[in-house]
């Protein structure tokens, strides 16, 4: 357990005034606070330091303590436990009183560190033993949902574990990757009647070796041989969840790209509306002729020349 | 249609003034609606105004403070939300 330097993490002299460690505190929450911060973790962990170290020193007990045993409390702990010894043996006690520090049940203990809690008993809200109630509220949890393409193209329910607590979500159908969905009130709890954080899921969906996607459109490429390319006919496209026959026109050319309307992705939350199959003829040119097909095509290109 | 929050109750909760909430709404930050000389928001901008609510309590910030806030990070979403459009279409 690392010892903190809670005058480092406010940026203040041992010798700060209790309105220079407000300022401190004031001035750095309003850079790190996680409302101004959405999404970021690095900002959120910032500013429960911050809750930390303000907690200490704005407590002129706990700063006392502190300041006494604080780069040393571990020596603090043996000393709490020779005098827990030395009163069971019914010695005098006294000395180091760790009472006065105790009682401040019911804080989110997650949100202080261990060196916190190994030196006050537990995390601790100001207002427990009567000072300034302050509400805060709740962490917000970030979780990331990993779908495939074709389980992104529907509407499903899904239950998670977050924290001990199942959740049931629909996901509805044409989320994208990388997009998030707030379920309010499903984060950390509130402390001393702070409303609850929330739960923030981001979907990952995976890439499709077949599909690339652009919002709730489709691109795919498709082989098309040289003799339906020129002189027409039915190709077999792929879509995401159905083989489907499609008409080439004669004389097709190399990279024209047809539509298939309707055969993308379902719009997101919008029931009904899908987008489109986008498809790229690749034209495969025939390998290892034979002297017939040789002789033939040779035929073409002289009458092509006229 | 939405469900309605007496601002009364949120202002009860959260131990705001009724003035604040009023700046906010005179400052486009919140809608207002009136129904029998009751004042309500609508449940989805709830979570906008307890935003805006902790800004000023915890971190002493004033209307005008809350309001160019909000509208750098609303224009941060949206970049955000850009950028992931244009990460998908690249990768």
């Amino acid at each position: 357990m690392a010892f903190i330097d809670y005058y480092q993490v406010l940026g203040v002299d041992k010798k700060a005034s209790e309105k220079d460690i407000k300022n401190a505190y004031r001035k750095l929450a309003r850079k790190y606070h996680p409302d101004l911060n959405p999404n970021d973790a690095e900002a959120h962990k910032k500013f429960q330091q911050l809750n930390e170290a303000n907690e200490v020193l704005s407590d002129p007990e706990k700063r006392k303590k502190y300041d006494q045993y604080g780069e040393n409390w571990k020596h603090g702990e043996e000393y709490e436990q020779a005098r827990q010894q030395q009163s069971r043996g019914g010695g005098a006690g006294g000395g180091f009183d760790t009472s006065q520090f105790g009682g401040f049940e019911g804080f989110g203990s997650d949100d202080f560190s261990d060196f916190f809690q190994s030196m006050f008993g537990g995390a601790g809200g100001a207002g427990a033993r009567g000072g300034r109630q302050a509400k805060y509220r709740g962490q917000d949890y970030n979780a990331e949902l990993r779908l495939g393409l074709k389980e992104a193209a529907e509407t499903h329910k899904q239950t998670l574990t977050v924290n001990g607590k199942n959740i049931r979500i629909t996901i509805p159908a044409g989320v994208e990757n990388g997009q998030t969905i707030k379920i309010a009130g499903h984060g950390g709890a509130g402390v001393n009647g702070g409303p609850a954080g929330d739960l923030y899921i981001t979907f990952v969906v995976a890439d499709d070796p077949r599909f690339k996607r652009q919002g709730s459109d489709l691109f795919a490429n498709a082989l098309l041989d040289v003799y339906t390319a020129i002189l027409g006919g039915e190709v077999t496209i792929d879509t995401l969840d159905s083989k489907v026959k499609i008409k080439v026109k004669p004389e097709t050319q190399n990279g024209t790209r047809v539509k298939l309307k309707g055969k993308g992705l379902p719009v997101y939350k919008k029931e009904g509306q899908f987008g489109d199959l986008y498809i790229t003829y690749d034209l495969q040119i025939p390998t290892n002729l034979t002297d017939k097909q040789k002789k033939l095509f040779e035929e073409l290109r002289d009458e092509a020349k006229g | 249609m939405a469900n309605l929050i007496a601002t009364a109750d949120i202002c009860t909760y959260h131990g705001v003034e009724y003035t604040f909430i009023d700046a906010l709404h005179e400052a486009g930050l919140v809608h207002i609606k009136v129904v029998k000389k009751d004042r309500f928001i609508p449940e989805d901008d709830l979570a906008r105004l307890e935003k805006m609510i902790r800004m000023h309590h915890e971190l002493e910030i004033n209307v005008a403070g809350v309001e160019a806030i909000m509208h750098l990070l609303d224009r941060i979403e949206l970049m955000q939300e850009e950028m992931r459009v244009l990460r998908n279409r690249v990768g």
